[in-house]
């Protein structure tokens, strides 16, 4: 049987080394972190059903117990050859070289940086904060404004770093729509009395359940949506933040102060995305690694026994990369 | 005939299939990147006479978009060129574009030389663009 080396334990890595694995074919498996599933660790819930995210990193974590899969965590491979016969070549960070006839590309996504939309105020003012640090918030049951108390009010904000000419991301992140709903359905559910605004271009509620989050967002826990993008924030002399936008429905421009405002964060093509594969020749769009065709051949590369899977692609959520991580490995199967 | 103090009211609907105008076929010339507004309002956010005059951008250029023109002048006169709503926009629209050329087909002036004009020439006849 042949070999596979897996790049990145992340949920579509993990998912297709467990199939292989199970199938009795010998994987490695490289994560550069100390451990695996580091961008699923700090989530509070999942959407659309509030799946804890311990339970899901639990779960993935027992798939990884399968006596055919072998970690090689602290490992950051750099370079990604293929050499004839002995098949590709994986080249770590230390020097270390591993062979093997297969390669899956799992190397996931980065969040964008908001301190690149200076505009925003992030990293100036302390109100300011991205969904990633929102949802460790939520779950660790510690949702404070800059003064450490409870907030009352708490703006959401989309498209930050996604569907943005400035930004250079011309793409929407996919996920950044739900993942507002969700948080202010768990800020409401914390905290009760505090308000939530969610600022819009676009809702995308495209998956199953979606909708009816938003509607049960609405109903249920008085969530409210400003059809605008915000252009400005500024720091307020109590801690606040004041935000200027256009609510386009009213045809008149707003201010609003806050005592949070939440920048959903985008995905970008992760450094090990960027630098795998442009070593191995499969650049796609905004350094995103590229499958040969999105339909039929979504898994497949230009490269002989070279896969591709998961948010290395292109932006997805969870429940995407765990199906494409499957896809991937029957995709090996199958030759 | 006999007054009965009433009349018919004119029609409120947009009415899309007369709004073809040589105007707006002249702005899309002139500033292409018009195209890909999706109507966010962030330059109306970041206008700094939004606040305190009724000049909002997005509503017009909505507007001018459908062919609507009346009072359009008045309101653009207020803009000052600052060109704050090209820094935030989205989609790279070129605003700041966008109001100058409206205001000179608005006035019928020539969108090189800036003189009045009657006849409104193609971007061949040595059009000016972005």
């Amino acid at each position: 049987m042949k070999t596979v080396s897996i790049i990145g334990a992340g949920p579509a890595g993990i998912e297709a080394a467990y199939v292989l694995a199970k199938q009795g074919v010998a994987v490695s498996l490289f994560e550069k972190s100390s451990s695996p599933l580091k961008n699923i660790a700090d989530k509070a819930f999942l959407f659309p059903n509030f799946a804890a995210a311990t339970d899901i990193v639990e779960q993935m974590n027992r798939k990884l117990l399968n006596a055919n899969i072998t970690q090689h965590l602290d490992t950051d491979i750099v370079g990604l050859v293929h050499e004839g016969e002995q098949g590709w070549k994986l080249t770590d960070n230390r020097g270390n070289s591993y062979y093997s006839d297969n390669v899956v590309l799992a190397t996931g996504y980065t969040p964008f940086d908001a301190h690149r939309k200076e505009e925003l105020g992030y990293g100036i003012y302390n109100g300011v904060v991205t969904s990633l640090e929102m949802e460790k918030m939520i779950r660790y049951n510690q949702i404070v404004n800059s003064m450490g108390e409870k907030p009352k009010r708490v703006v959401f904000l989309q498209c930050v770093g996604s569907r943005d000419e400035k930004s250079g991301n011309h793409y929407c992140s996919k996920v950044c729509c739900v993942t507002a709903v969700k948080q202010a359905i768990e800020i409401k559910k914390q905290l009760p009395d505090a308000e939530a605004y969610i600022f819009y271009m676009d809702l995308r509620m495209w998956g199953q359940h979606f909708e009816e989050m938003y509607r049960q967002s609405q109903q249920d826990y008085g969530v409210r949506y400003v059809r605008g993008r915000i252009s400005e924030a500024s720091g307020t002399f109590d801690g606040r933040v004041q935000i200027k936008a256009e609510d386009t429905l009213m045809g008149l421009p707003l201010k609003m102060t806050t005592d949070l405002l939440v920048l959903m964060v985008g995905m970008e093509a992760s450094e090990g995305t960027r630098c795998l594969a442009k070593a191995a020749g499969i650049c796609g769009e905004y350094g995103f690694a590229q499958s040969t065709d999105p339909h039929l051949g979504d898994n497949l590369t230009g490269q002989q026994g070279l896969y591709v899977c998961g948010a290395c692609k292109r932006p997805m959520s969870i429940n995407d990369v765990v199906n494409d991580g499957r896809a991937a490995a029957f995709a090996i199967l199958e030759g | 005939m006999k007054k009965f103090g009433f009349e018919i009211s004119k029609g409120r609907q947009l009415n899309f299939d007369e709004m073809k105008s040589e105007k707006v076929e002249k702005l899309l010339e002139l500033v292409p990147s018009y195209k890909w507004c999706i109507g966010c309002g962030g330059c109306t956010a970041a206008c700094s006479a939004a606040g305190f005059t009724d000049f909002n951008i997005r509503k017009i250029h909505t507007a001018f978009f459908r062919a609507q023109y009346e009072g359009l002048d008045e309101q653009l006169n207020q803009c000052m060129l600052c060109g704050k709503c090209l820094l935030v926009c989205p989609r790279g629209v070129n605003t700041r574009s966008l109001i100058i050329n409206m205001r000179r087909i608005l006035a019928n002036v020539d969108t090189v030389t800036w003189r009045p004009q009657r006849e409104l020439k193609s971007k061949n006849e040595g059009g000016n663009n972005e």
